[in-house]
């Protein structure tokens, strides 16, 4: 038998004005196991909680209804009341009598039935409440960033200047990201590579920095606080221990491939560092082109190496290690335009070109030397078409949202290409001009004066006509068809998620909306955090963005981090599920539905029927559980329930209200 | 219908998710909305927490309709809560009006917390609806002679708590 007490508020006139406070006292009084009901002026004040303290001893009180405000605005405050008494905080339900009853209705007689069936059901409810109990889970204070672009740099250094140990997972062999390709940011001009790889020394030499590239995340298990993650450090040939990059190896090796960096306009070795910044500053053998190890020749590069760092038996590594929390910072990918848009020449014409390929062009120590040239024929194009929003806002063909920066690097390149051809010409076919930031607009103008002709409206075609290519298109601002012959095209194509995005999401429990960028847990109020608890985003793996806001975004994931690390333990939630093994049939439908990856199937060997029986159940991980209850209704034979909203609590509220 | 008692006030429960519709609901409060005050809301964490049984519990003991209420598809606080609701609840409505229920007694529907004025009206109508339909008088009995095996998927009036539940993943 329970002992409940029950304490009604007036709320000052809030609730006694619509509801008959003594009624509803005088009709408590008449529920199953009410030991003593009561009514208070304002309950949550210092003087109500402690008359309920009182009665709590008096009457021998074993649990308590409180009727009053909605539980979202004082149910904590009276739990944390309960912690001073001899009640268990979770023995505790709230009538809500204010926001959905008094304040809702004007007619006394109808406000008091119903604040009497409220008390009534949160009465049968609490009866059936079982003391619950927070657990405490510890933290390891170790960060994982995954991707060593801008975001994840200053997410890192952000972490580690707080003092915490971080691990940067890096898939390509050097840090940098896209940014270190860039040639100049917009809206100041300053040099991307002057800005970027100072970031990238500081991540190198960080004493609280391990830097893993080539490297990707193979797995992860467990949950916030206590992630465990296997890294797979792929096969690089070459000892970093030993390698002082000193760069002969790459001098004489005689292979030549297209560079990744230079997005396939200058070439590359087979043993490389992908530009001269590069950090780590030691180069990787390329296995797939290496002569050696396709088809065990050359090997020149072992022979010179002055400190036989080579290593062509290198193996990939993979390491397991705990982590309490983790930045995804994986960046973007551009759009494959040329799978998509066949009517811009589908990669055909080779003076067309992505706004990347043009970064690389205009950058000094680019293939050309920052000299702007047509990759054809290596002459110096006079009339130059840039094309925006290739693959944003065309849900037809590419991805139906904006893609931000392009607006802004659309008029940067235009710039750069009249600063540098000052008899050139240059064109920008472009739906809207977008340019939302400090001193965008400013840029944006800037460049129109410099001469860039704006033409509203898309290209429809660009075909090869005498050495030039004619872009087709509609100037929609006078309504008539324009042709741009042009000696050279740039277009300007949508930020994609990096092809990582998908797998990775749902390695770690965070969902991506429908274009797979990854889904911060709220759009407003919660842009870093994810749903699963102790997983951050930064930069573009959330949704298109450009430098600054990437580098905003990291640092406060990195602030997150700092926070959950400046405690000791994190308590769990202790309404959270659990599952009775001796009814659970290890169907395993729970564990499908799960949301946050929390549940599994175990082994257990039980007494069943006085035999000893091994089977499968279902065994819930209170430090990923997030309470929902998804479950509860799954589970076939109710082996499963949610503890403070259980199957017979919530049953006992709905026989409560019709039939006491 | 029975003939109606003059004083017959329907009763109505809703089954409100903590995080959007209950929210909508205090919300509603804040604004002194009116509505009528035959609905009592039932807070769950979680539009996915609602059992299909609850619902039919609550028509035997004598709800004259049932409202079950979540976040916006897309806007769950658990990710995908309502999507489970929603399939469920869609799957179990059918199988409600094949029993002979009128399917304006049972609705499900999505509000989330800034929505207060879709709070009032959705009661406003759903009260309407269900004292217009009278009081419910199916019971029990025509929801087991509909079901056929009714009392086997333990749909009987003498249910107890923690028995076993009808509604299970396959409406997932």
């Amino acid at each position: 038998m329970s002992r409940i007490g029950v304490f009604i508020c007036h709320c000052g006139s809030n609730i006694a004005g619509t509801v008959d406070v003594a009624r509803v006292v005088e009709a408590a009084r008449s529920f199953p196991n009410v030991v003593v009901a009561d009514d208070n002026k304002y309950t949550c004040s210092d003087p109500g909680q402690q008359s309920i303290k009182e009665a709590i001893v008096e009457y021998n009180l074993d649990r308590i209804v409180i009727a009053s405000c909605s539980p979202r605005m004082h149910e904590l405050t009276f739990r944390k009341m309960l912690k001073d008494t001899s009640i268990n905080p979770y023995m505790l339900e709230i009538a809500n009598i204010r926001e959905q009853c008094s304040w809702v209705h004007k007619d006394i007689e109808a406000g008091t039935v119903k604040a009497i069936d409220l008390v009534k059901m949160a009465t049968a409810k609490v009866d059936k409440d079982t003391p619950l109990f927070t657990t405490t889970i510890p933290i390891n204070k170790r960060a994982l960033v995954i991707g060593g672009g801008i975001a994840g740099m200053q997410a890192a250094l952000d972490i580690a200047d707080a003092g915490y140990p971080v691990t940067i997972v890096e898939a390509e062999p050097s840090l940098g990201g896209k940014m270190v390709m860039l040639d100049k940011t917009f809206p100041t001009m300053d040099c991307s590579a002057c800005i970027c790889t100072p970031k990238m020394a500081d991540v190198g030499s960080h004493p609280n920095i391990t830097v893993k590239t080539l490297s990707e995340v193979e797995q992860v298990s467990g949950y916030v606080g206590n992630f465990e993650v296997t890294i797979r450090e792929k096969a690089k040939y070459v000892d970093y221990a030993t390698c002082t990059g000193c760069g002969l190896c790459e001098t004489k090796c005689p292979t030549k491939v297209a560079s990744e960096f230079d997005q396939g306009l200058g070439q590359r070795k087979a043993i490389y560092k992908p530009f001269a910044q590069a950090v780590p500053s030691k180069p990787t053998i390329d296995a797939a082109h290496c002569r050696k190890l396709t088809s065990d020749k050359c090997g020149v590069c072992e022979k010179l190496c002055p400190t036989k760092a080579i290593n062509f038996a290198d193996e990939d590594k993979l390491t397991t290690e705990t982590y309490g929390a983790i930045v995804v910072a994986i960046g973007y990918k551009l759009i494959d335009w040329g799978a998509l848009y066949g009517e811009y020449g589908g990669g055909r014409y080779s003076d067309v070109i992505s706004g990347l390929q043009f970064e690389r062009l205009v950058n000094a120590s680019g293939p050309t030397e920052g000299h702007i040239t047509r990759p054809s024929d290596g002459t110096e194009p006079k009339t130059v078409a840039i094309i925006k929003c290739v693959g944003s806002r065309d849900p037809e063909k590419g991805r139906s949202y904006c893609s931000r920066a392009c607006c802004m690097y659309g008029a940067k390149h235009a710039h750069q290409y009249l600063d540098k051809v000052p008899d050139g010409r240059c064109y920008v076919f472009y739906m809207d001009v977008r340019t939302p930031g400090k001193g965008y607009d400013e840029f944006y103008m800037n460049t129109q004066h410099d001469g860039a002709v704006y033409l509203r409206g898309r290209v429809s075609k660009i075909f090869e006509q005498g050495g030039k290519l004619i872009c087709k298109g509609e100037d929609t601002l006078i309504g008539k068809q324009v042709e741009v012959a042009a000696d050279m095209v740039v277009l300007e194509t949508a930020m994609v998620p990096a092809d990582a995005a998908d797998r990775l999401g749902s390695m770690l429990g965070v969902t991506r909306d429908k274009d797979l960028w990854l889904s911060e847990a709220h759009p407003k109020l919660r842009p870093v955090e994810t749903n699963s608890g102790g997983i951050y985003l930064a930069g573009t793996c959330q949704g298109p963005k450009d430098i600054p806001d990437s580098v905003a975004q990291a640092s406060a994931a990195a602030m997150k981090v700092a926070i959950l690390f400046s405690k000791d333990e994190l308590e769990s939630n202790a309404m959270i599920a659990g599952s009775d093994a001796s009814l659970c049939n290890g169907c395993g439908a729970c564990v499908n539905i799960c949301p946050y990856s929390a549940i599994t199937l175990e082994e257990v060997t039980r007494r069943e029927n006085s035999r000893m029986v091994t089977r499968q159940v279902s065994r819930v991980n209170p430090g990923l559980c997030q309470g929902c209850g998804a479950c509860t209704v799954a589970c076939k034979p109710g082996a499963m329930d949610l503890k403070g909203f259980s199957d017979e609590q919530i049953m006992k509220e709905v026989e409560a209200l019709c039939q006491w | 219908m029975s003939v109606v008692d003059e004083k017959w006030e329907p009763t109505v429960l809703a089954f409100c998710c903590h995080w959007c519709t209950y929210s909508g609901a205090d919300l509603a409060g804040l604004n002194r909305m009116n509505y009528p005050a035959n609905i009592r809301v039932l807070r769950v964490p979680c539009s996915g927490r609602v059992n299909p049984q609850y619902v039919l519990t609550a028509f035997n003991k004598g709800c004259d309709g049932v409202l079950v209420c979540g976040c916006h598809p897309g806007d769950c606080h658990y990710v995908s809560g309502n999507y489970y609701a929603k399939r469920r609840m869609m799957a179990f409505k059918r199988l409600l009006e094949y029993t002979g229920l009128e399917p304006e007694r049972f609705q499900v529907r999505w509000i989330s917390g800034s929505e207060a004025g879709k709070f009032r009206d959705t009661v406003v109508d759903f009260c309407e609806k269900v004292r217009a339909l009278g009081p419910y008088t199916g019971g029990a009995v025509s929801l087991s002679e509909g079901l056929g095996a009714g009392a086997e998927l333990g749909v009987g009036a003498e249910l107890g708590v923690g028995a076993e539940l009808p509604q299970g993943g396959d409406a997932q």
